[in-house]
């Protein structure tokens, strides 16, 4: 790969590094966050946003777990009325409160996922670090990165929307993250689900923006000497990411305009009386589906990779087999999907395809748990909170993991499929794999990105509280689903009463642990100490740490060199 | 121990909130069989059958004394592990998981996990302020490739050996049309005559009957034990998944597919299953219910049901005499022949 950028530094006029750019043509206010052009502006913005889409797609987690707290239904036909109450319809019926609990379930899930996980790590971390780490002054197409930013509020806007309008047996979509039809088509009349469907089509032309940027950006706005292979592991994760979203959001958004089209346009791409099939939906869907769990922990791979070697004072041990670990993570990503599929009746030597490849992930996975853990080995181990929680990943997803190796068998999935267990799962890898990493490079780099150092004790406080609450949340479901407990159901038999109660006393413990980071946040920044350029000392080695804290609004005009 | 009986406790309080509700929304389970002559010979191994005296409260009082279900057997009890598993596939694949699987994840987290510990206590700084720089060792690396390799390939072996075994039925004895409605289910016998259909219990009717709440419908599916029986399962509206943990059976129901799957049950009892796919507002309120029983008693609920026949007797009608089957084993004329894509391909 030829580096376009070397001569970039001809074009530089000044030389002289002055690390307090900052005052230097700042936009007005509304020009600055508004119209902003900035990498690190629109991260920051993509942060705020994810922030507060995960702060109500927690509290809509905290919903279902005090539903499920106890056998029988208690709340919802409460919360159902005060739905109906706010949008002046009658009281709601048993069969509308029940749906109350699918739409709780599709939007925990879609705010997750695309509001939540996939703005913070791409759009967020991505954005703010990508450049500083490769020498580049900015993102390739900066006015593009903004438009990628903004349509993602109108997206949320109409996810949220759409719980206040019909959709089929009540209000809201209550068709699950996935949007199977012909749930989602005959069975769900209403504007709902359109708007639901439209919601994704935003949020996915945004992440392929937002892919085709940081993949121009990656190629040939690298600074002098930083091949591809010098490049930090976060770089690489993203860039991974950035092809998975660029081949699998397309799919997506096929396969939900054909959704669109058969709800309304009495098209029949999924419905079997006009020669459609059901099961087309759910290959197209986890064509992209599958890829979007790795778009989703990947760049959770690339922060934990810089925080274990910066806290181990030690490089990345084995870079290339990490770098190409996650570059054979994503290919292999393709080619697995139908093992979310397992039950719909497949043909037996199509499952055992499935079976064999599934597990071939394990192979890329555990060459990357172990170079971590081999990246400590020999280190001078320091743990402030960073590293707290990228540890707390590395054994988290080793068990969300294992878990995913005993579902990859169609044999045994038979009967795990669509059980607690999957939920168990899932949740191991997700809420405590990628949330621990996005919790890991916030704290990693929040003395960076805003200029004031967090405060240890409330950020190990907001570690042991969450990392305590989510396993007593999450680890009980995996009996739960092996004694055969469904998902997505309000009501459950009784022999399942003490692993669920158990679980929503892990969400409040989880819970109190939220608490200290918010504290933690607004404390920090209004009364934190100054950052330090480099607070991590001589483990972080990557180019961000070489310049203030907060960088200056524009950095590297001239452009650094790499050995 | 406590938590769970205080729960329980108040899980019968709450529960009747719904249980009304439910009852206004779903036909009350009236459509159950007509009387029927009295039960032939009720076995004495087909499990405790509920005295008459509590079952004549119920709805619709059937001929036969509904056979209560095992704690334990069949349902979930809180355990931490897989349902005990009455059928050869669900002992074969809990021998798979029980043995196999959950030993060797169980080492493999452990294994991180000490290490983890390990790297953490001597590679603090305090006991180790220089760092080395060792960035590589190709021995290592070619060691953790290759033994995960390994540890895959000897889970491979029994995996896909339980899986051809899932995907290489006996003859069945019996086929059975499972059909996913929203929100219950429908159970045909073609070759029996007749259609059950299946809804939840309200929780007055499931204490009434002590059967658990959530998992217990007005009519059961029976098949006999020791029967091979084939399922064929679709559905007339949304996806729906049939499936029933103590057999290691599920299978999505889609509308417009007959899917195709089967089990044999080596005990008699009362085994308790849900829907398993998203199907909607009442999806937790769809469950399966499958009594599995004697030949005899098998033969004498057929003879109960609107129409009910036994294969044998409608080919004793027919004039090919050939076709009777011998007295002795009634349930062995229900063969079909495969006809589905899964059976094609093994």
């Amino acid at each position: 790969m030829t580096d376009t950028t070397a001569n970039a530094v001809h074009f530089e006029a000044a030389t002289a590094h002055d690390a307090h750019h900052d005052a230097d043509h700042k936009p007005g206010f509304f020009v600055r966050w508004f119209m902003s052009t900035n990498h690190k502006d629109i991260g920051t913005l993509y942060l705020i946003f994810a922030v507060v889409s995960g702060i109500i797609g927690g509290a809509i987690s905290g919903l279902m777990r005090a539903e499920l707290a106890e056998p029988g239904i208690q709340y919802l036909g409460a919360w159902a009325n005060s739905i109906h109450a706010l949008v002046g319809a009658k009281p709601a019926e048993f069969n509308e409160a029940l749906h109350l609990w699918n739409v709780l379930i599709s939007a925990h899930g879609l705010i997750m996922v695309f509001f939540m996980v996939m703005p913070a790590m791409i759009g967020g971390f991505g954005n703010w670090f990508v450049p500083l780490m490769i020498g580049a002054p900015d993102m390739a197409f900066p006015r593009m990165n903004n438009i990628s930013f903004w349509l993602l509020p109108p997206a949320f806007l109409l996810l949220l929307g759409s719980q206040f309008v019909p959709g089929g047996t009540g209000l809201g979509a209550g068709v699950g993250w996935t949007v199977y039809a012909p749930l989602s088509t005959s069975g769900s009349p209403g504007p709902s689900v359109d708007m639901a469907i439209f919601a994704l089509h935003l949020a996915g032309a945004s992440s392929i923006l937002g892919a085709v940027n940081f993949i121009t950006t990656i190629f040939n706005m690298r600074a002098p000497g930083m091949t591809l292979h010098k490049m930090p592991l976060f770089v690489w994760s993203i860039l991974v990411t950035a092809f998975l979203l660029l081949l699998a959001l397309p799919v997506l958004a096929g396969a939900i305009t054909m959704l669109l089209t058969d709800r309304n346009f009495s098209t029949h791409f999924f419905d079997a009386r006009g020669g459609g099939d059901p099961v087309l939906y759910q290959h197209l869907f986890w064509f992209f589906g599958h890829p979007e769990v790795y778009i989703m922990i990947l760049p959770g791979f690339g922060m934990v990779s810089q925080v274990i070697a910066t806290f181990s004072r030690k490089p990345v041990f084995g870079y290339l087999g990490m770098a190409y670990a996650m570059v054979a993570i994503g290919v292999i990503g393709f080619v697995v999907w139908a093992h979310h599929m397992f039950t719909v009746g497949m043909d037996v030597n199509t499952k055992m395809y499935f079976t064999a490849a599934t597990m071939v992930i394990a192979v890329p996975t555990g060459i990357k748990i172990f170079s971590w853990i081999a990246t400590m080995w020999g280190g001078s181990l320091t743990f402030e909170t960073p590293m707290l929680w990228a540890i707390g990943f590395i054994f988290m997803f080793t068990i969300g993991g294992v878990t995913g190796v005993v579902l990859a068998n169609a044999g045994v999935d038979r009967s795990l499929q669509e059980t607690y267990y999957v939920v168990a799962h899932f949740h191991y890898v997700l809420s405590l794999g990628a949330v621990f990493s996005l919790f890991a490079g916030w704290y990693y780099w929040f003395g960076k990105m805003w200029g004031k150092q967090y405060n240890e004790i409330l950020g190990k406080l907001h570690f042991w509280f969450f990392f305590i609450g989510v396993n007593i949340l999450f680890f009980p479901m995996h009996f739960l689903g092996m004694d055969g407990q469904q998902r997505r159901s309000p009501d459950y038999a009784d022999a399942f009463a003490a692993g669920n109660y158990y679980a929503t006393i892990g969400y409040m413990v989880m819970a109190v642990g939220m608490v200290f980071f918010f504290v933690n946040v607004f404390w920090s920044l209004f009364a934190g100490r100054k950052a330090a350029d480099n607070p991590w000392g001589e483990g972080a080695t990557t180019l961000e740490w070489t310049l203030s804290s907060p960088p200056p609004y524009h950095q590297f005009e001239t452009l650094p060199k790499v050995d | 121990m406590k938590i769970i009986f205080k729960l329980a406790a108040v899980a019968a309080a709450f529960g009747l909130a719904p249980a009304a509700a439910l009852a206004a929304a779903a036909p009350a389970p009236a459509a159950a069989p007509a009387p029927a002559p009295a039960a032939t010979a009720p076995d004495p191994a087909a499990s405790e059958a509920v005295p008459a005296a509590a079952n004549a409260a119920a709805p619709a009082p059937a001929a036969l004394p509904r056979t209560a279900p095992t704690a334990g057997i069949g349902q979930p009890d809180g355990r931490l592990g897989l349902q005990e598993q009455v059928s050869p596939i669900g002992q074969e694949a809990a021998w798979f998981h029980n043995v196999i699987l959950m030993p060797l994840i169980t080492v493999i987290s452990a294994f991180v996990l000490l290490l983890l510990g390990w790297v953490m206590f001597r590679y603090r700084r305090g006991r180790n302020p220089v760092p080395s720089r060792n960035t590589h060792n190709t021995t290592l690396e070619v060691v953790w490739t290759l033994v995960p390799v390994l540890i895959l390939v000897v889970i491979a072996v029994p995996s896909i050996r339980l899986l051809a075994h899932q995907y290489d039925p006996p003859r069945a004895d019996i086929t059975i049309k499972a059909i996913g409605n929203q929100w219950f289910w429908e159970y045909e016998y073609p070759d029996h005559g007749f259609t059950v259909t299946s809804r939840i219990l309200t929780d007055a009717q499931a204490a009434e009957r002590r059967e658990p709440r959530q998992l217990s419908a007005d009519n059961r599916m029976v098949v006999p034990v020791g029967a091979t029986v084939k399922m064929i399962v679709t559905s007339n509206d949304v996806i729906h998944a049939w499936g029933v943990p103590a057999f290691w059976t599920k299978i999505d129901a889609v509308p417009g597919r007959l899917n195709e799957t089967w089990f044999r049950a080596d005990r008699t009892g009362v085994f308790y299953g849900v829907c398993y796919e998203l199907c909607g507002a009442q999806h937790g309120y769809m469950p399966i219910a499958v009594e599995v029983v004697t030949p005899e008693r098998f033969r004498a609920w057929v003879a109960a049901q609107p129409g009910g026949h036994m294969p044998g007797a409608e080919a004793a009608a027919a004039p090919a005499p050939a076709a009777a089957p011998a007295g002795g084993n009634v349930i062995a004329g229900a063969e079909t022949p495969a006809t589905t894509n899964q059976s094609a391909t093994r």
